[in-house]
C-alpha cells in the first residue's frame, strides 16, 4: 500500500498482522484506493467484517466505524446497520469461509433481500486464521489441514450462487487484476442495492504451502496466469478454459 | 505396555479418540480447538482410524451431524471452543435430552467481545445447565484418560448421556507433555462396542424427538434429570474399572495436601497445577493450606465436596468466569448453595480471576490465600472479589 492511502489508516499503526506475500494485503490497498478515488468521507462509511484473517483487512486498521463481531453474523449485521442509518455507506469486508461456510445463509438471504451493502468477500480457498483448513471455495484436490488426501467436494461458485440469490452487481478479480479490480469497487460501491465482489487472494503460508505453490511471488504469478477475463473467455474452449478461472462482471443490475 | 512419550495435548486427545474407534468425528476449526480436529482428519485421511470426517460448515453443524450420527448408532466425537460450543448451544439441549452419548472436547476460551482467543471458562459456564455430563481435567494424561471413559460412561445403558471433556486452551492443550497412550487391545477391553437400544433403522423404525405437550414434558425433564443424577455411580464405577485396567486413579473431587488444613483452595483446570506448586511452598512455610481440584462439574458432586471441605474453615474458590450481576463466579456459587444446608461449613470466599487468558502465578495464589483469610475474618460486603483487576 502507497504512503498517501495512510491517511485511511488510524493513527499509530505501524504493521499489519498479515503475512509476508499475503494477498489481503494488497487488497487492503486497493480497496483504499477505491474509496480514495471515489473521494468517499471515511466519516460516512461503516466497515462490517466477521472473524478470519480477511476480517482484519478494515479493523482495527481503517480510520472509520469499524464493527469487527462474530464469524458468519456479518451480514446480518450489516443489515441492521443500514437499515436502522440508510445514511451510512455499509461495506462488509470478510473471507469465503466467513460469508459463504459458516455465514452462507446470511449471504444469500442478504443478496435476496437486496439490502443496499458493498460485499467484499476475499477468496483465499481455505480457512487462512485457524491454520488452513477446507472451505467451501477450497478445490476438488486441493490439500488442507483437514483434507490431507485432497478435498473430494466441488467448490461452491460464489458469483453464479450470489447472483442467482438476486445481488444486483455481481464480479470476480484476483488481486493480481488490480485496475480492473478497483473499477469494480468504485461500481459496487456506487450501485445501490447488494453488491458483491469476489476478490481472489493467495494464501502463501496456509494454502500455498500445502499445494505446493511456491513462493508469493509465484502464486501471484500463477494466479496472473489463471485469471482470463469473462469476455475473452467466451472465445475459448473448454479444454482451453480447464484451469483458467474466470474473471468480469458478471451482471451489473442491467440485465 | 503402554509407553510415556512426548506429545502434544491437542494430538493426544485425538489419538484417545482414535483409541475409542469413533466412527463419525463432525468438525469445524477454531482456535484453540484445531489441532485435535486436524489430527483426526489426517488419522481418517491416511487411513489409521477407519471413520467418517466431516468437515462441516459451522458448529452448528458440526453437532448436528454429530446428533444424526449418534442417533443411528456411531460412536460419535467432536471438538469445539468458545463461539463455536455457543453456535452449537440449542443442539446440546437436543443432544442430552434425545439420551446421545456423543463426545466432546470443549478446550475452553473465553467469549467475544471483545475476542479473545485465550483461556477461561466462560463458554464451560454458558453450558453448564445443557444436560452433558461435564467435567475438567488438568493435564494431557487425564484428558487422554477421560476420552476413553467418557465413551464408557456415556454409552453406558444406565446413563445414555453426551459428555464434554473441557480442557484448557493453550495452556494446556498446546503443550506437549509426557502421556501414556493406552495400547488399542487395551482399550478394546475396556470400552465394549457401542450398542444403542433404539438406533434410527428402518427395520424397526423409531420416533425420535417428537412433540411433548405439558402432560408429558415435565417427566420427560424429570426422568433426564434422574439419570444425570444417577450416573455419578456409573463415573465412580468407570474410574474404579479404570484404574484397576490403567493404574490410574480419578474421582470427582481431588483433595491435595488437606490434612490439617485450616484454608483450602478450590480450582478447576489446568491452574490446579500452578496452584499444588503454590500449595506445596506455602506447606513448607508451615502454613496449613491445602487444594480441592473439583473434576466433576456435572452431575455435580455434593457429597464428595461436602466431605472434602467439612474439616476446613476457609475455603477460598477460583472461578475463571463472572456471571454478570449474579452472585459471582457460577461455580464458587455452587459451592457455596452445596454447603448451605451443613451445620459444620467453611467460609466461603469466592475469587473470579484469569479471564480472557491472564495468567494466574503461584504467587497469585499465595496472594489469594491470604487475601481470602482477611476476608474470612473481616467479612466482605461484596458476593466475591476480582483478582488482580487493575482499576
Ligand atoms: C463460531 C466460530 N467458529 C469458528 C471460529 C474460528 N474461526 C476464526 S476465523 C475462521 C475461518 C476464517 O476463514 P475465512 O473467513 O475464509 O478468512 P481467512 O482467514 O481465510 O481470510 C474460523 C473457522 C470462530 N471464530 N467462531
Ligand atoms: S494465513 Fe494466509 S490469508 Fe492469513 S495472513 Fe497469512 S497468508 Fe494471509
Ligand atoms: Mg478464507
Amino acid at each position: 500500500m502507497v504512503r498517501e492511502l495512510e491517511k485511511y489508516l488510524r493513527p499509530g499503526i505501524g504493521v499489519t498482522t498479515y503475512c509476508p506475500g499475503c494477498g489481503e494485503a494488497i487488497l487492503m490497498g486497493l480497496i483504499l484506493r477505491a474509496i480514495d478515488e471515489l473521494g468517499l468521507n471515511m466519516d460516512d462509511m461503516l466497515f462490517v467484517s466477521g472473524i478470519g484473517c480477511a476480517a482484519w483487512i478494515p479493523s482495527p486498521y481503517f480510520n472509520a466505524d469499524t464493527l469487527h463481531t462474530l464469524h458468519g453474523r456479518t451480514i446480518a449485521f450489516a443489515t441492521g446497520a443500514k437499515l436502522a442509518n440508510p445514511k451510512l455507506k455499509v461495506m462488509v469486508i470478510s473471507g469465503d469461509g466467513d460469508l459463504a461456510d459458516i455465514g452462507g445463509n446470511h449471504l444469500i438471504h442478504g443478496a435476496r433481500r437486496n439490502i443496499d451493502l458493498t460485499v467484499i468477500c476475499a477468496n483465499n480457498m481455505n480457512y487462512g486464521m485457524t491454520g488452513g483448513q477446507v472451505c467451501s471455495t477450497t478445490p476438488v484436490g486441493a490439500v488442507t489441514m483437514t483434507t490431507h488426501q485432497g478435498n473430494p467436494f466441488p467448490p461452491f461458485d460464489l458469483c453464479r450462487l450470489v447472483r442467482a440469490a438476486g445481488a444486483v452487481y455481481v464480479a470476480r478479480y484476483a488481486v493480481t487484476q488490480p485496475l480492473p479490480l478497483i473499477r469494480s469497487i468504485k461500481k459496487a460501491l456506487q450501485t445501490e442495492g447488494f453488491s458483491f465482489i469476489e476478490a481472489l487472494t493467495p494464501c502463501p503460508v496456509q494454502f500455498g504451502r500445502r499445494n505446493k505453490l511456491g513462493k508469493p511471488a509465484e502464486m501471484l504469478k500463477s494466479l496472473m496466469a489463471r485469471c482470463v477475463m469473462k469476455e475473452r473467455a467466451e472465445k475459448l474452449s473448454p479444454e482451453e478454459l480447464k484451469d483458467k478461472i474466470i474473471t468480469g462482471e458478471f451482471t451489473d443490475g442491467r440485465d | 505396555m503402554a509407553k510415556r512419550v512426548g506429545l502434544e495435548v491437542s494430538v493426544a486427545v485425538g489419538d484417545a479418540a482414535k483409541l475409542a474407534d469413533v466412527d463419525v468425528v463432525a468438525a469445524y476449526p477454531i482456535t484453540p480447538q484445531t489441532h485435535i480436529v486436524e489430527h483426526l482428519a489426517e488419522l481418517v485421511a491416511n487411513g489409521e482410524l477407519r471413520a467418517a470426517y466431516i468437515p462441516v460448515e459451522s458448529e452448528h453443524s458440526a453437532m448436528s451431524a454429530c446428533l444424526g450420527a449418534s442417533a443411528v448408532g456411531a460412536r460419535t466425537f467432536t471438538a469445539t471452543a468458545s463461539q463455536g460450543l455457543e453456535l452449537m448451544h440449542e443442539v446440546l439441549y437436543v443432544a442430552s435430552a434425545l439420551r446421545l452419548p456423543i463426545v466432546m472436547a470443549v478446550v475452553n476460551r473465553a467469549l467475544s467481545a471483545p475476542i479473545s482467543i485465550w483461556c477461561d471458562h466462560s463458554d464451560a459456564m454458558a453450558v453448564r445447565d445443557s444436560g452433558w455430563i461435564q467435567m475438567f481435567v488438568e493435564n494431557g494424561q487425564e484428558a487422554v484418560d477421560n476420552v476413553i471413559c467418557a465413551f464408557r460412561i456415556g454409552e453406558d445403558r444406565r446413563v445414555l448421556l453426551p459428555v464434554m471433556i473441557h480442557l484448557d486452551g493453550f495452556s494446556l492443550s498446546h503443550v506437549i507433555e509426557p502421556i501414556i497412550l493406552p495400547e488399542q487391545s487395551e482399550v478394546a477391553r475396556f470400552l465394549p462396542p457401542y450398542d444403542p437400544p433404539l438406533p434410527l433403522d428402518p427395520e424397526k423404525p423409531v420416533t425420535v424427538g417428537a412433540f411433548a405437550p405439558p402432560f408429558i414434558y415435565t417427566e420427560v425433564k424429570w426422568a433426564q434429570e434422574m439419570t444425570l443424577e444417577g450416573a455419578k455411580e456409573v463415573i465412580l464405577e468407570c474410574w474404579r474399572e479404570f484404574a484397576n485396567t490403567f493404574g490410574r486413579h480419578y474421582s470427582p473431587v481431588e483433595s491435595y495436601r488437606t490434612e490439617g488444613a485450616k484454608v483450602l483452595l478450590m480450582t478447576m483446570g489446568s491452574l490446579s497445577e500452578t496452584a499444588m506448586v503454590a500449595v506445596d511452598k506455602m506447606r513448607d512455610e508451615g502454613k496449613e493450606v491445602g487444594l480441592i481440584k473439583l473434576r466433576l462439574w456435572r452431575p455435580f458432586p455434593f457429597a464428595e465436596l461436602r466431605q472434602a471441605v467439612r474439616d476446613a474453615e476457609v475455603l477460598i474458590v477460583l472461578d475463571r468466569a463472572l456471571s454478570f450481576g449474579g452472585p459471582g463466579g457460577p461455580v464458587c456459587s455452587e459451592v457455596k448453595a452445596a454447603l448451605y444446608r451443613e451445620a459444620r461449613r467453611p467460609e466461603v470466599v469466592g475469587f473470579v480471576g484469569g479471564l480472557g487468558g491472564r495468567d494466574i502465578s503461584m504467587a497469585d495464589f499465595e496472594e489469594m490465600v491470604n487475601q481470602g483469610i482477611k476476608l474470612a475474618e473481616a467479612g466482605s460486603e461484596r458476593e466475591f472479589e476480582i483478582f488482580g483487576v487493575r482499576e
